[in-house]
């Protein structure tokens, strides 16, 4: 018999297959769906969003780097009253699954103010709170990099919401297990990692770092092994799913994150290189499950 | 925009640093001022190049080496295949031309204005075509503005050739409107100079070209704006310098 099932399941609801493009690599979703029907996808999770319009970092805020980039993007937005008003309606003509939505702050009550506004749109199937952003100053990432924090907000979200709360983990942490645990704790329904690897490239004509931000995070295939190292560690440690990321670039990227223990796998610079990247990751996944004797995702 | 392969049929020097690579594939939908992201093996993002030239089925990017990937790009040869992400981003817009329109290129915001001055001659316009270069010997493409039927002005910063200085001390007195492509300072230069209204295309680094990663960002006076997606032209009514 030769039927292969790509369906998962993430935080009690089901998806088809489990590619997830990630937030900032998807923008609201709608400019994809000119180039491919995205509701080939399993979902997507979209552009970080923030209570205020965020302009974010002056340019450059893209690097290349072997096998990879950086970017310092700086979580641009146009406010989270702007996103119910205006890109989720342009989104729903075009994508009929629940959307992942990806949320950021600047404070335990900005996270809070976010989630509620958002979970109160049917479209939104789960809140990603990214508590990891490498590019922003007095938000993001700190929030993430201390397991108590990290708690704080998780807790403080999960008081005010009915939809599963995913919290986005950095990989700039010494420990993400112990992150992982604390938010776990504190109610998360699941996690995500990793985020971007902070990095810094130096132009040598200028002697200037290529950045205007001077840092950047890190994404691309070079990133893989250190996210699936992570998933592995993460994986194991906690009992909410897991939602892998970090260089997904292929089906074999796929069921090696799920193998690591993901339960559904988010898909970041890859669409940047190719626009379809996801859609042929999706196409390829049934004939990758095959070669390696795959019948069921969700067995693995 | 669709992703296809190109075949390369020529890719030879116009200059030291300056090559023109002609390509074989499908041209649809390219409209001028508009780009092309070529994917280079070896290289994790692509390469934004804007198009100077195209007829169906034949494509012409006149792009300058100036980093690992362009270096890159610089020796591959005839036959190899190349895959592009095309067409991309908003082009000019030719019917703000009027009848005798001003382009003016600096280095290699050059390439660009080709496709413009052929699409505005074949439409009848007076095309007025100003250059910029540092030098006499980075000068390109004059001649086939000339023979396009542009009336063409070079300026080079040493003065080793055409008028001495910038194209803002090359500029003529008379013309309807006027279009750009070439460094910032020259383009803030250019704004602060031209009387009438215009358009300008942007460089900038990029992440994805079509939209995506919010990596090519600039400010305007209606709010941030994708130089991939927005732009790469934008009005200048519409441009904040700073």
């Amino acid at each position: 018999m030769d039927v292969t099932d790509t369906r998962v399941t993430l935080c009690g609801v089901e998806l088809d297959n489990p590619v997830i493009p990630a937030s900032g690599c998807f923008g609201y979703g709608y400019e994809f769906a000119a180039y491919y029907d995205i509701n080939v996808l399993g979902t997507f999770s979209f552009k970080g969003t923030t209570r205020e319009p965020r302009f974010g970092n002056p340019t450059p805020r893209i690097a290349e780097t072997p096998s990879g980039m950086l970017n310092a993007v700086g979580l641009q937005n146009p406010g989270v009253e702007k996103v119910i008003a205006e890109e989720l309606p342009k989104l729903a003509e075009v994508f009929h699954k629940p959307v992942m939505a990806n949320v950021s702050g600047f404070s335990v009550d900005e996270y809070v103010d976010v989630c509620r506004a958002l979970d109160a749109e049917p479209q939104v199937g789960w809140l990603e709170v990214n508590v990891s952003c490498p590019n922003v100053h007095g938000g993001g990432m700190s929030f993430g990099t201390d397991p108590a924090m990290a708690a704080k907000v998780t807790e403080a979200v999960k008081r005010e919401v009915k939809k599963p709360v995913i919290v986005k983990l950095s990989p700039n942490v010494t420990d993400i297990v112990a992150v992982a645990k604390a938010v776990e704790a504190a109610g998360a329904d699941g996690v995500s990692l990793i985020n971007t690897l902070l990095g810094m490239r130096i132009d040598l004509r200028s002697r200037r770092p290529v950045l205007a931000n001077v840092t950047g995070g890190l994404s691309g295939p070079a990133v893989f092994p250190v996210a699936v190292r992570m998933v592995y560690q993460v994986a194991h440690a906690v009992k909410i799913p897991v939602v892998g990321m970090g260089g997904v670039s292929s089906a074999e990227n796929v069921l090696e994150m799920l193998m690591a223990g993901a339960s559904a796998v988010e898909v970041g610079a890859a669409n940047h290189v190719d626009p379809f990247a996801c859609k042929k990751i999706i196409e390829t996944l049934p004939d990758a499950m095959r070669r390696y004797g795959v019948s069921r995702l969700s067995d693995l | 925009m669709k992703d296809a392969p190109f075949t390369i049929l020529s890719n030879a020097p116009l200059t030291n640093a300056v090559y023109e690579l002609t390509l074989a594939g499908d041209t649809a939908g390219i409209v001028p001022g508009q780009f092309v992201n070529v994917r280079l093996p070896g290289f994790y993002l692509r390469r934004p190049i804007s198009v100077c030239d195209r007829s169906p089925g034949r494509l012409t990017l006149v792009y300058k080496v100036v980093g690992a990937g362009t270096d890159a790009l610089a020796k591959r040869v005839p036959g190899e295949t190349l895959d592009l992400l095309t067409p991309l981003g908003n082009g000019y817009d030719l019917t703000k031309a009027g009848q005798r329109p001003l382009l003016v290129g600096g280095g290699v915001g050059v390439p660009p204005l080709y496709l413009l001055a052929k699409e505005l001659i074949s439409a009848g316009k007076a095309v007025r075509v100003v250059l910029g270069f540092n030098t006499k010997a980075e000068v390109f493409y004059e001649d086939r503005f000339l023979a396009l039927g542009c009336e063409v002005t070079v300026a080079t910063a040493d003065g080793s050739y055409g008028v001495k200085g910038f194209v803002t001390d090359a500029l003529p007195e008379n013309y309807t409107y006027f279009y750009a492509c070439g460094p910032v300072p020259m383009l803030k230069a250019l704004c602060e100079k031209m009387k009438t209204e215009g358009e300008l295309s942007l460089e900038e680094r990029m992440g994805c070209g079509f939209g995506a990663c919010m990596g090519c960002t600039h400010q305007t006076k209606s709010g941030p704006k994708r130089v991939c997606k927005e732009g790469p032209v934008f009005r200048k009514e519409e441009l904040l310098w700073t």
